[in-house]
């Protein structure tokens, strides 16, 4: 396949990004660049080559759909932990969850559990299911003995508005973190982080994917580690000391950071049930509707090695999210007092959520803040990755193959119309990236996780565990769930208030998941008891044999059947 | 899969057996980690000063942190436990059910 092309454009995008570092940046960004960072930039190309080299290694192994989709369904229940749990920790977890640890202590604990404690719930009732029903997408799950175009339509609309959403949120993050690590213009690096991606998914797709995940994944936990480690090593390995260190300096006149013994408690986070018990459904069942999550269970060879995947996964992720509190703690003490990473008003140079990045310079010197901010930036690009394979996925094999062409298409045609929704999703994702750069687009993650636990997760659980799921049902119920979760969001204060600028939000949680989740379910059971159409009883009479499958595997041996 | 095939795996005892016991299991695996993160998450909104509690005299450590721990260790540990039962005790039983239908 198109070798050359491959080459010329990753010559073209390594070409084109030395060439403006070399300039240091022509146009000037709303955020205050660094200086030029030699080994970051250095790092930053030996991840880039090597990235290229695996995706062209995985390019020639990328042959029939299934290599395309699932890796092969080859890759073992260890390596896809690291791939799952390199999904999970993004630059903005890693960067966003200590930098709430810098800002206010103990709240940056709260919100990284809401993350974590989705896994095991996933693990228990999901995972295995999942990977002996499906294919290549959920949607294959979700529409399994239900009528195939209204399941698949609303199943890839929700995994396109998930990955969407996603995609810009990742783009802008890449984008001001790369203009400030790198001094490149921010369009310019959207542009880098696009190309790249594409370059990735079209040639090396879930293979090369997956691999990148997993190195990032083994960078960023390594590096994770030493710059705790090397906080640590200021008090002597003694969390008392560390902990007493915070507490006693005091960051007045630093905007929206705590001091005193307030950080070692719970602040502001969450302060009535409905937003606790609302944020947790978000987190917990969003996490379980996310399709770039969710396809990484069909690249395992059974049930077997997807939950052995889980297990590695949690344990990765809980590490990490321990050390990212170490590392929040560290930088209250080691540099919100040093000169050296502050502005003339008081707060941190590029904002709080460099505090990780700035701690890895004043525990590891010029060398490892080159390593980390290679690392961010590689962890940019898997996700976003990983993100627009899920995405071309629901366009090719869900909606082209499945609704308009009904199956009636053959491997080539499948994979030639994924590789073009990946080179569109790419080019969306840049212009868009490019369009919300000024834009408040804290809303856009907890949107995505609304819209994943209100419609992508009822339809999915349902269909697994419910008998009497209808398509009616199922359709009705998801898409209203669908659309209670975007207008809640839209009408609460992160959208209505923050983007839109009225006085008083018309519905008053961020969180709207208890009431949206409630509403898809409640959809689903009212729609699918009161259906006696004759698709219900197709529907209704397939559960038994989709059950026998879901449980045993039996019918569903992925690769080793022929 | 063909209907007598369903039928044949669904009146094996086995196949009873090993749905019912990993149901149950998953189940109660599930609502234990729903119960200790809800119960965490309430406390944060009920009670948050009980979480800012020292857990000694001397220290300046709340009690707050080794709780958070021990839900994200509970959480690793939940797993494994699972893990561990179904890939001995379940995959057993669905490898006999396979060996049935030969």
């Amino acid at each position: 396949m198109s070798k050359n092309f491959l080459i010329w454009g990753a010559f073209a995008t390594i070409f084109a990004a030395a060439g403006v570092l070399a300039a240091g940046g022509p146009l000037e960004g709303v955020i205050e660049k660094q200086s030029l960072n030699v080994s970051a930039i250095v790092m930053f190309f030996l991840f880039v080559s090597a990235t290229l080299a695996i995706t062209y290694w995985a390019a020639q192994r990328t042959k029939t759909a299934k290599d395309f989709y699932t890796a092969g369904g080859g890759i073992t229940g260890l390596q896809n932990g690291l791939a799952i749990s390199g999904d999970y920790m993004s630059a903005a977890s890693f960067l966003g969850i200590s930098a709430l640890v810098y800002r206010s202590g103990y709240d940056g604990l709260i919100y990284s559990i809401g993350f974590l404690v989705g896994w095991p719930v996933i693990l228990f009732l999901v995972a295995e299911r999942l990977r002996n029903l499906g294919k290549y997408t959920f949607a294959d799950v979700a529409s399994y003995r239900l009528a195939q175009t209204p399941i698949r339509t609303l199943s890839a609309f929700g995994a396109l508005a998930t990955v969407i959403l996603y995609l810009i949120a990742q783009m802008v993050g890449a984008g001001q973190l790369i203009q400030l690590l790198f001094g490149l213009p921010y369009w310019m690096a959207v542009v880098i982080v696009g190309a790249l991606m594409i370059l990735y998914v079209t040639f090396g797709g879930m293979l090369a994917t997956t691999w990148v995940q997993i190195i990032k994944a083994i960078l960023l936990l390594l590096g994770a580690t030493f710059i705790a480690l090397g906080a640590l090593y200021s008090f002597d390995f003694s969390f008392e000391k560390l902990f007493t260190a915070a507490i006693n300096t005091s960051r007045e006149g630093q905007p929206g950071t705590l001091s005193g013994e307030a950080i070692m408690a719970p602040g502001g986070l969450v302060n009535n049930w409905f937003d606790a018990i609302s944020l947790g459904i978000a987190l917990m069942l969003g996490t379980a509707g996310l399709p770039h999550i969710l396809m990484r269970f069909f690249t395992v060879a059974d049930a077997k090695e997807a939950r052995k995947s889980v297990f590695y996964a949690t344990g990765f992720i809980g590490y990490f999210y321990i050390l990212t509190f170490i590392i929040g703690f560290g930088a209250i003490v080691l540099i919100s007092k040093n000169p050296e990473y502050l502005t003339a008003k008081g707060g941190l140079v590029g904002g709080n959520n460099m505090a990780a990045i700035h701690l890895s310079h004043a525990v590891g010197g010029d060398i490892f803040l080159g390593f980390i901010s290679a690392v961010a930036f590689a962890t940019i690009l898997a996700v976003v990755s990983g993100l627009t394979l899920a995405g071309a996925s629901a366009v090719s094999h869900d909606l082209y193959a499945s609704v308009i062409k009904r199956g009636q298409v053959n491997e080539a045609q499948e994979m030639k119309i994924s590789k073009m929704a990946t080179v569109v999703l790419g080019i969306i994702a840049i212009g868009l990236g490019i369009a919300f750069e000024k834009q408040n687009i804290a809303f856009m993650v907890g949107l995505a996780f609304a819209i994943a636990a209100s419609a992508n997760f009822p339809v999915l659980f349902l269909s697994m565990f419910w008998s009497k799921l209808t398509t009616r049902g199922a359709f009705l119920g998801g898409f209203i769930g669908l659309t209670t979760a975007i207008v809640l969001v839209v009408i609460g204060p992160t959208v209505w208030v923050a983007l839109l600028g009225n006085e008083e939000p018309i519905f008053g949680s961020k969180y709207p998941a208890l009431i949206s989740v409630t509403v898809a379910f409640v959809g689903i059971w009212l729609f699918s008891i009161t259906d006696n159409s004759k698709r219900a009883e197709v529907d209704r009479a397939a559960f038994e044999a989709q059950d026998v499958r879901c449980q045993t595997g039996i019918g569903a041996e992925g690769a080793v059947m022929h | 899969m063909q209907p007598d095939l369903v039928e044949k795996v669904k009146n094996n005892p086995k196949y009873q057996e090993l749905v019912s016991k990993r149901s149950r299991f998953a189940w109660i695996l599930s609502i234990i980690m729903l119960v200790i993160y809800y119960a965490f998450i309430l406390v944060i909104a009920f009670s948050p000063q009980s979480l800012a509690i020292k857990v000694s005299e001397t220290s300046v450590i709340t009690v707050g942190i080794p709780i958070g721990l021990l839900v994200i260790i509970s959480a690793f540990v939940l797993t494994g436990v699972y893990v561990w039962r179904a890939n001995g005790e379940f995959d057993n039983l669905t490898h006999q059910i396979k060996e049935d239908l030969k």
